[in-house]
């Protein structure tokens, strides 16, 4: 079995590394933790059984894809209620004019990030973790996802519109609040 | 540069993704249209905000844990037990279609020894188990819950016996696939640590006892009365070839058959 352990001991190296990368991904994709341990493992035994075929690379890029493939197929079997079209038409670039009132009233705060980003559609969520989490270039994102560049710039776009919108939205609720 | 433009652009400058002309035609832009520019800030912020460190969520040590070491193959999924359906469904209609595709490649890469083939199927499944919530189907200590248990799930009748008298107390039971077919786990602790006992039958009568070691694991295998048996552990060698004695020592506690 030579060749099976060298291939464990260049697996191990060369992929393994970037199992939090996986884990990070899966995770914001699946929004839970029991869902992403899954997904995680399932990604890393289908990268450990095709690894004969990673032609070198990025091997983070290279596992991210399975990542995403994984989650993507598992989604898909699992209900087809929770199917979620994405049409880059009725999420185009929300058109308002920012004010610097509107400025005033974003406020960043770690737990309505979060909420925020969850509530991202999967086609904006993906890419802006990819962007922002694991500091992916649009062209890594663009192979991860199986896109054109020009399609994720338009997408990350739209997600920190969103985001944007939602954070500014939950603090103007929250000064309501403070008022009443 | 028209503002339409900007919208789009201001972002690939933001992610450093623009050439050198495009930056300077943005940063232009900026400098004359202050709620493209209040825009820009706004979404420099939402990045500051994203870069907190409890944004990103690490690998569980559980998950990390099974794959720090250089592992054997591992193919059986553990048996499907619908823990969150629809997605444990989903889940366990994946893992069925990685065995059927990974089944041959294991096959043609690990015939050569049968014998070490099941220790190290056995010690992925041991480290598997490790993992929360898989350890245990059935929780209990009484081998009278226990073997029962297995009742209807298994086309055999697995040995259960409590060796608690011996530093080996029986602790549950857990239904598992080797090698694609379906096998009994059960489950000791000693001390700390826990012990996976596999079993199944197979056509062969008495093999003699043989012992894998695996980075930390010990597994030892043996057959009786046609029957197989894996014990894998993370305790030491000599403290597990106790557990199999005192397994196999038929005189300590009758046997349940």
């Amino acid at each position: 079995m030579p060749a099976t352990i060298s291939n464990n001991a260049s697996f191990e190296a060369i992929v393994v590394p970037y199992l939090d990368a996986a884990y990070n991904l899966a995770r914001w994709l699946s929004r839970d933790d029991a869902d992403a341990q899954d997904i995680a493992q399932e990604a890393m035994l289908r990268a450990f059984r095709y690894f004969g075929s990673f032609r070198g690379g990025d091997a983070r890029v290279w596992l991210l894809a399975i990542v995403r493939n994984t989650f993507y197929s598992l989604r898909a079997k699992a209900a087809d209620a929770m199917h979620e079209t994405f049409d880059d038409d009725t999420h185009a670039l929300i058109d308002e004019q920012p004010s610097p009132e509107a400025r005033a009233l974003m406020s960043v705060d770690i737990q309505s990030l979060q909420v925020a980003l969850e509530s991202l559609p999967h086609p904006l969520r993906e890419v802006i973790v990819l962007r922002e989490l694991e500091e992916c270039s649009y062209k890594e994102i663009a192979s991860i996802t199986g896109q054109k560049i020009g399609t994720v710039m338009s997408r990350l776009a739209r997600a920190r519109e969103r985001l944007k919108a939602e954070l500014s939205s939950s603090s103007t609720e929250a000064r309501r609040h403070d008022v009443r | 540069m028209m503002c339409d433009d900007a919208r789009l652009l201001l972002h690939a400058y933001l992610d450093n993704e623009l050439d050198a002309a495009q930056s300077v035609a943005i940063v232009r832009h900026m400098q004359g249209c202050p709620s493209c520019a209040a825009s820009y800030a706004d979404y420099a912020q939402l990045r500051e905000g994203m870069a907190h460190a409890s944004l990103y969520r690490r690998a569980p040590d559980a998950l990390r844990k099974s794959w720090s070491a250089e592992k054997p193959a591992v193919i059986a999924p553990p048996a499907a037990r619908p823990r969150r359906a629809p997605f444990a469904l989903a889940m366990a209609a994946g893992l069925a279609a990685a065995v059927i595709i990974g089944t041959p490649l294991w096959f043609t890469t690990h015939r050569a020894g049968d014998t070490s083939q099941w220790a190290n199927e056995a010690i992925s499944s041991h480290i598997r188990s490790m993992q929360p919530q898989h350890l245990m189907d059935v929780v209990s200590t009484d081998q009278h819950t226990v073997k029962p248990w297995f009742d209807g799930k298994l086309d055999f009748s697995p040995r259960v016996k409590d060796l608690a008298g011996e530093g080996f107390p029986l602790v549950g039971g857990r239904l598992d696939a080797l090698g694609g077919r379906s096998v009994a786990a059960l489950i000791f602790k000693r001390h700390l640590h826990v012990i996976n006992l596999y079993q199944w039958p197979v056509s062969s009568g008495e093999v003699a006892e043989s012992t894998t070691q695996w980075h930390g694991y010990n597994a030892i295998q043996w057959t009786t009365d046609r029957m197989h048996f894996v014990a894998v552990s993370d305790v030491s060698e000599s403290e597990l070839h106790q557990f199999v004695l005192a397994f196999q020592n038929d005189s300590v506690t009758p046997l349940m058959r």
